[in-house]
């Protein structure tokens, strides 16, 4: 970790986005998790996407589990409230945020010990009930802050920095999510900027849930020949299925592609993501066969990247549960409370 | 001689036999004639199948705790004749099915049978088995009618109103009434010395449950999101809730709600969205049982560190671990005060009838708001699931929700530096920020780790230790907010007092009757909140020495008292019942009276002799 406190002065030629905002508005304090973690990396992601799609900074609400992941909530969107709350709950604690007001865009960071181990019960749950969030899962395949042991998600055969061979079967995330219904599905990696932010944009502005897996290198536990989580193995063995690029609204569509490789697909909000097609035997349409594509590249080791799945006309809990436009936490006595003459007659049915 | 308006008659039934609301309908006819009725059911953790039983006492004076001995059993199970014959009372009545003869075994000379061949006459009644086996229960209330002399017109009436809009099912439903009251009529001398007369010791009250008072008070104190998992018995806290938000949080204009309930993957994901949802601003709650508050203990304890209102709804069963879950007990009180690791503790608010289920609901809400942490409403299965007499619900229309303490953007605007845990006003409680307020101010980080009043983590000694100081003044803050004990003194001071708490409420009267009887005449003092406020402890430092009378084994209300406020535990005789049943007034008199006995404590009586 660094100990040099960001300066406050920034340099004056910083793009500045539709709202005047540049990418530091959006950062939090500094990271103290070590030089090199992926992790950083996806904070960073998350700052220039949330900048560059100009969302008022304080209008995030993060929720984070425990672990290394967990901590991240911190290194960035400074000006929102941040919930680092407990081991594998980060669900929970996102669903009654989402509930109490709809119009904050919920980011929920959890890593793979925090979501594929004691938190998983609540993982499958929340993609059940389309939660409107993004889910970005830091997945590095360690546990990092207890110095090193497996987690579910690394793969079997891989081994730790000592040499021992991990003996049990992994946990696919993205594939679980696909399983269970998400209707927004990517996995990423914390190396490559190029393909996350777009992703990250896109699962912000999708309606309903949005999950991410990020595979992000532990610099300290799980980067070493061996394993199957480390940057020089996943740059190796990365098949990318679907780049997704955000077109932002009113933006000039300009660029050409061959017929049949690419697709444009409406965002809520009006601007476009172009998916292109890098893998020709892949539709990121069909949920059954993207999972079926997931677990045969898996037993080729090979890492599929990119968006996995997408349903641009999902909806979500809130529609499903028919709530009304105004957040609930906004709704005060006039809206809640029936008053005395309600009750009295109510009374009078236990008569 | 005969008796009116005094006995307790209970039903024995077979459970999913349709028996409840044949019951239901009996207990429902006396209270409409304005006859105070305790309702109790006793019922096995089985859908179909296993005996159940259904207690009411009926009683002018208002004596419904549960007392020992059946005057009347309606023995409708032939599973259970046994037990069931075994609990009447001399002198008192064995209702039964005769059209089997009832095994020579099971007789007994010193009470009455009443014989309705119930079976044998729906026979030539009714060809739908179905509809026999339904009927069967409505036949035994048309003979009671008769038998005890209830007014006829009050249960066709009930039957009429029950199935308003089925009018093709009221007419059978009255003549099964008819077949049972026709029958003993004719050949049972009608009515019994026991039997009930029109009176007016009801007034205006009414007859609900708990867990249906507590929703509505939800509805009432604001409640925009409910997240739940079932266990018995609190599971009808959230299905109340949204049967009323149903009909009374709806948007007129288009149609959407006001409200959301989510049935959680298990308790801890029930409390995890309380907890996010209050976070954010929204009133939440979650109802449990004990199973749930042992794993909720996590969460609670990130509330309370982490400061973050949360209302709990315990509807305590007979533990440990699964226990009786169909039975009731206090025994929670420690495990719910003093739920999570490390230095934790959370406020109690303990209601003893539906009406301070109702209140203490809103007040629940209100007071986590102030207080920015949980507050466990601990009501018990004896309140929760039964139906119970109080007075009528009220709601002040000029009240308005205690949100606590929130800066709004304008408050941001006005102060210089926002910190989340500074204690502004010197009484342990910061001012919080809803997330997404302010474009620059008021956003912090919340976390269960330790921080500074600026939100800020931390290791430092000393700030910890003053954070830690200062919950322990909200703490002290708290203590004056919850409701203060309900006391009753002599004129005179007495030496001796009586402290209890929750259900124990039903029997203590009579309790006290049967005391002042035998010259025990004590003072009473029933707790309602944890922390206790000064009223508590200036009441056990005036006695010389309290009875604590509690529905569990390990006398936990007199732990905390011991424990929180230093009392000495000689001061504190516990009288404690366990046994899955509600705790009777001939328990609580005996256990006193005992300790008067063995102790040669001097009665009242006597010392004014």
């Amino acid at each position: 970790m660094t100990f040099v406190a960001k300066p406050a002065a920034h340099h004056p030629r910083l793009p500045r986005n539709e709202l005047g905002l540049t990418r530091r508005d959006y950062e939090g304090s500094v990271s103290t998790l070590c030089a090199g973690c992926g992790h950083d990396s996806v904070s960073a992601a998350i700052v220039q996407a949330c900048a560059e799609l100009a969302i008022p900074p304080h209008r995030f609400a993060k929720v984070s589990g425990i672990g290394c992941s967990s901590k991240t909530p911190t290194y960035f969107l400074g000006k929102s409230h941040g919930f680092n709350s407990v081991h594998g709950r980060m669900p929970s604690v996102t669903t009654g945020a989402n509930l109490a007001n709809r119009e904050l865009y919920c980011i929920g960071i959890s890593g793979d010990g925090d979501s594929a181990s004691i938190g998983m019960g609540q993982f499958a749950h929340i993609v059940r009930r389309r939660i409107d969030m993004l889910y970005i899962v830091d997945n590095n395949g360690t546990y990092g802050l207890t110095k090193g042991q497996f987690s579910a998600t690394n793969d079997k055969g891989s081994t730790s920095k000592k040499g021992a061979p991990n003996l049990y079967e992994p946990i696919d995330l993205a594939g679980i999510a696909l399983q269970l219904g998400a209707t927004f599905v990517g996995r990423s990696f914390s190396g490559d900027k190029h393909q996350l932010v777009p992703l990250i944009k896109a699962g912000l502005l999708h309606r309903g849930f949005a999950f991410i897996d990020v595979i992000s290198p532990c610099v300290a536990f799980n980067n070493h020949a061996g394993s199957t989580k480390s940057y020089e193995y996943v740059r190796g063995h990365r098949g990318d299925v679907v780049a997704a690029d955000f077109v932002p609204k009113h933006h000039e569509i300009t660029a050409d592609y061959a017929p049949g490789t690419r697709e444009d697909v409406m965002m809520p909000d009006g601007s476009l993501l172009r998916l292109r097609k890098l893998a020709d035997d892949y539709d990121p349409h069909d949920r059954v066969d993207a999972l079926a594509y997931l677990q045969r590249k898996q037993r080729e080791g090979e890492v599929v990247t990119g968006l996995l799945y997408l349903d641009a006309d999902a909806t979500d809990c809130h529609k499903i549960l028919n709530t009304v436009d105004a957040p609930l936490n906004s709704l005060a006595e006039a809206d809640l409370c029936p008053g005395n003459a309600a009750l009295a007659s109510i009374n009078g049915t236990f008569r | 001689m005969t008796r009116y308006n005094d006995f307790v008659i209970k039903f024995a039934n077979v459970n999913g036999s349709g028996s409840a609301s044949a019951n239901g309908m009996f207990a429902k006819a006396l209270f409409r004639m304005g006859i105070p009725v305790g309702t109790r059911n006793i019922f096995p953790s089985n859908i179909q199948g296993l005996p159940t039983w259904f207690e009411v006492r009926v009683n002018e004076r208002g004596y419904l705790g549960r007392r020992e001995g059946v005057d009347i059993m309606v023995a409708m199970n032939a599973e259970t004749y046994e037990e069931d014959v075994a609990s009447i009372v001399p002198d008192g009545y064995l209702v039964y099915d005769s059209s089997k003869p009832l095994a020579r075994e099971l007789r007994r000379m010193d009470i009455h049978e009443v014989p309705l061949p119930i079976s044998t006459l729906l026979l030539s009644e009714f060809s739908d088995p179905k509809q026999r086996a339904l009927f069967k229960n409505i036949v035994y209330v048309g003979a009671l009618s008769a038998l005890l002399n209830i007014d006829f017109d009050v249960l066709t009436g009930m039957i009429s109103a029950q199935y308003k809009g089925k009018d093709a099912l009221i007419k059978p439903n009255i003549h099964a009434l008819e077949i049972g009251r026709n029958y003993a009529l004719e050949y049972v001398k009608c009515p019994l010395p026991i039997q009930v007369k029109r009176c007016d010791a009801v007034g205006d009250k009414i007859m609900i449950d708990g867990n249906t008072a507590a929703a509505l008070g939800c509805i009432y104190g604001g409640a925009t999101v409910c997240a739940w998992y079932p266990i018995t018995p609190s599971t009808s806290v959230a299905e109340a809730f949204e049967r009323y938000a149903n009909r009374l949080r709806i948007d007129k204009a288009t149609g959407r709600k006001k409200f959301a309930i989510m049935q959680a993957e298990d308790e801890l994901a029930a409390i995890g969205m309380v907890i996010g949802a209050a976070w954010n601003g929204a009133r939440a709650f979650t109802a449990t049982s004990g199973p749930g508050i042992s794993l909720m203990s996590e969460f609670l304890g990130l509330a309370y560190f982490a400061e973050i209102p949360a209302v709990v709804f315990d509807i305590q069963r007979a533990g440990p671990s699964t226990g009786m879950p169909t039975r009731t007990q206090q025994s929670d009180l420690i495990s719910a005060t003093y739920a999570s690791h490390g230095d934790t503790k959370h406020v109690l608010l303990i209601p003893s009838d539906p009406k301070e289920c109702f209140q203490f609901a809103a007040d629940a809400l209100d007071l986590a708001d102030r207080l920015q942490t949980p507050v466990i409403v601990l009501s018990d299965l004896e309140l929760g699931m039964n139906d119970m007499m109080c007075e009528p619900l009220e709601w002040d229309d000029a009240r308005r929700y205690d949100r606590g303490k929130v800066y709004h953007a304008d408050d941001l605007d006005r102060i210089e530096k926002f910190g989340r845990y500074v204690d502004v006003d010197d009484d342990g409680i910061g001012y919080r920020t809803y997330p997404g307020t302010h474009p620059s101010k008021g956003s912090f980080f919340t976390r269960g780790t330790s921080r500074d009043a600026y939100a800020r983590y931390t290791e430092d000694p000393e700030i910890y230790t003053e954070n830690m100081d200062r919950l322990t003044k909200k703490w002290h803050t708290a203590a004056t907010l919850v409701p203060a004990p309900r006391i009753v003194q002599g004129v005179q001071p007495r030496p001796f007092g009586i402290i209890y708490y929750g259900t124990s409420e039903s029997p203590m009267d009579e309790a006290l009757d049967l005391l002042a009887d035998d010259g025990i005449h004590v003072d009473r003092m029933r707790i309602r909140a944890v922390p206790f406020s000064d009223e508590v402890y200036e009441f056990i430092a005036t006695h010389e020495l309290s009875f604590i009378v509690e529905q569990n084994r390990d006398a936990q209300m007199r732990t905390l008292l011991v424990n929180e406020g230093d009392v000495d535990p000689a001061k504190l005789v516990p009288v404690r019942y366990y046994g899955g049943l509600s705790i009777s007034a001939d328990t609580i008199y005996e256990q006193v009276r005992n300790h008067f006995v063995a102790n040669k404590l001097a009665r009242i009586s006597e010392v004014q002799r």
